[in-house]
């Protein structure tokens, strides 16, 4: 426990400093980073705790950049604000997704979700009304609406928006590691892993598994609505498929509640594009594929090793 | 009227590919119980492989048979090799898998081939045959015919034959199956090679007119997902059927009903998806 927090004393420190020394470009990066950080974090709450698989959270995390860029471009709302807008609407579209889901056991809910996501981008373009179709929407609106913190501190736009992404990260990784250790988070492990026993202690299995669709689609919806405001734009192909699987695979491949795997998933999904988009893209593409499978073997091989 | 005919004509020639690929779901779902979300990245695979073969001057049916041949091997290797060793482990992880093969066959597909986009030229013309003052594409009927063909050699196969009997008898009761000598995993293994061949089968069909690049089968395989659906995942002849009738439903849909258009096609499968989730799968 006290090594835990040292490391997270350090984590801590390293973060501060980050900024210091990198550059503009690097730390705006980063900041998007923290926003795939809470998006991880979210669906460990489902995927780890509640048992219930997600291939559509990248569709989630669109509600929340869309519901901050449609707030910020057309009815001038200060970006700030948006960020609890957004977690409410994808939070409530968790909820209202979470009960069906109920009836869906692992591969089908797999399946029923990897359906929106694919299907979402169309969506998107199809209502350019409100989404402002294939060009997306731009979110520098009035200059008052963004930026509160520039200039405090010595802070440029790209340091403001790495720490108001990385402030309200941390937040809600504490809040979630609060919550899993909490009764409630017992609860939700006992009824993934027992409907019998869930029942007999009290426990009302499908509230609990429909709140944690609401939670970790909250949480997706924070991430987009931060991911937005960092890059001040949001089109279709931003909540790719691609995305979605690649926060899946970020929030399983790296183990469950863990700080660094999450970390570690979302460095992944920055930079593994900008791997892929170089001249080498097939390569770098195919390794990574290899890598998921490869890890799953690894994770497969330490529970039987483990479990002998 | 001939406008009707031709779409409904055009629409069963989709439904054709989408049955393969949704025939292809069944047989992996039903043999191992995993839903295989790389079936279109292997299918497209395959369409690229049979695109190489042509380019290196094979005629088009040559490099088909080995195409579909060499698919059926790999897709045993890769049960083999990937699925086996996992199989009793937790599902999560065989999701994961295939998404892992995916993006791996994705990038293989860029990395041998290239991301642009390539011109595949099939064995059928695209120039029109007049049947009764109706003008239909040969290209059409051929995608339709040759799918059939598939589907319905496999069909034959599976319920005609010992080797099917014994696939089927692996998928229902494994245990009972070994008692009786028949070699499961091997019965797995053929399972998943037959998939992949059908899945190569419904790529090199689809590759002429989606035009063939890494990413030309992810739509297809949403809607071979909704046919495989409305057979429960377990019918193959729901899922051809399935198929057949989304093809023909979507080109009808995508043609009268204007609000629909081309591009809420792929909703208007997503939705008929999770309404058979729904309606069919209660946990």
């Amino acid at each position: 426990m006290r090594r835990r927090l040292y490391l997270l004393a350090a984590a801590a420190v390293v973060l501060v400093v980050l900024p210091l020394v990198l550059s503009e470009f690097r730390t705006l990066q980063l900041a998007t980073v923290g926003a795939y950080f809470i998006a991880i974090v979210g669906l460990d709450v489902l995927v780890g705790h509640s048992g219930q698989v997600s291939l559509g959270h990248g569709g989630l995390m669109a509600v929340g950049g869309y519901t901050t860029a449609i707030l910020m471009a057309h009815h001038g709302v200060l970006d700030l604000w948006t960020i609890p807008l957004a977690a409410l609407v994808a939070g409530g579209i968790g909820v209202l997704f979470g009960v069906p889901a109920l009836r869906l056991t692992g591969l089908f809910l797999a399946l029923a979700t990897f359906g929106i996501a694919v299907v979402l981008p169309t969506l998107l373009k199809h209502f350019g009304h409100f989404t402002g179709g294939s060009t997306g929407i731009t979110l520098f609106g009035s200059p008052e609406q963004s930026g509160h913190g520039v200039g405090y501190l010595g802070m440029t736009n790209d340091t403001w928006l790495y720490a108001l992404t990385w402030t309200i990260g941390i937040a809600l990784f504490l809040l979630a590691w609060w919550l899993l250790s909490s009764r409630f988070g017992r609860a939700l492990r006992a009824a993934r892993d027992s409907e019998p026993a869930a029942a007999a202690s009290g426990i009302n299995r499908s509230a609990y598994r429909v709140a944690a669709f609401g939670i970790s689609a909250a949480y997706a919806g924070v991430a987009g609505a931060l991911y937005a405001i960092n890059v001040a734009y949001v089109s279709p192909d931003t909540y790719s498929i691609q995305l979605s699987l690649l926060l899946l695979v970020g929030a399983v491949v790296g183990g469950y509640g863990s700080i660094w795997a999450a970390l570690g998933g979302a460095l992944l999904i920055e930079y593994l594009p900008d791997v892929v988009s170089s001249k080498q893209a097939g390569p770098a593409t195919f390794f990574y594929g290899a890598a998921i499978i490869a890890a799953v073997f690894a994770v497969h091989i330490v529970r039987k090793v483990s479990a002998r | 009227m001939a406008n009707l005919l031709q779409q409904i004509v055009s629409g069963l020639a989709s439904g054709g590919i989408y049955g393969s690929l949704a025939l292809a779901l069944v047989l992996i779902y039903r043999a191992t119980g995993v839903i295989n979300f790389a079936q279109g990245e292997l299918a497209t695979l395959s369409a690229f492989i049979c695109a190489s073969l042509v380019g290196h001057g094979w005629s088009f049916w040559a490099a088909f048979a080995a195409t579909v041949a060499l698919s059926f091997a790999g897709g045993m290797g890769l049960h083999t090799v990937l699925i086996r060793p996992l199989a009793r482990g937790p599902l999560l992880g065989i999701v994961i898998l295939t998404i892992g093969l995916l993006i791996a066959v994705n990038g293989l597909d860029t990395w041998l081939w290239g991301g642009a986009v390539r011109q595949f030229q099939g064995p059928f013309s695209t120039s029109p045959i007049r049947v009764g003052g109706v003008a239909f594409s040969k290209q059409d009927l051929g995608v339709i015919a040759v799918s059939l063909v598939a589907v319905a050699l496999m069909g034959l196969l599976l319920s005609r034959t010992k080797l099917g009997l014994g696939l089927r008898a692996a998928a229902a009761n494994p245990d009972e199956s070994r008692l009786a000598g028949v070699p499961v995993d091997g019965m797995y293994a053929l399972g998943w090679g037959l998939a992949a061949a059908l899945g190569a089968v419904a790529g090199v069909l689809a590759a002429p007119s989606l035009l063939l690049e890494p990413n030309m089968m992810q739509t297809v395989l949403l809607y071979a997902f909704a046919a495989a659906l409305v057979g429960a995942m377990t019918s193959p002849l729901g899922a051809v059927l399935g198929g057949l009738g989304l093809g023909v439903l979507l080109n009808l849909l995508g043609t009268y009903v204007h609000w629909i258009g081309g591009d809420l096609r792929l909703a208007a499968a997503l939705a008929l998806i999770l309404g058979l989730l729904l309606v069919r799968r209660r946990a």
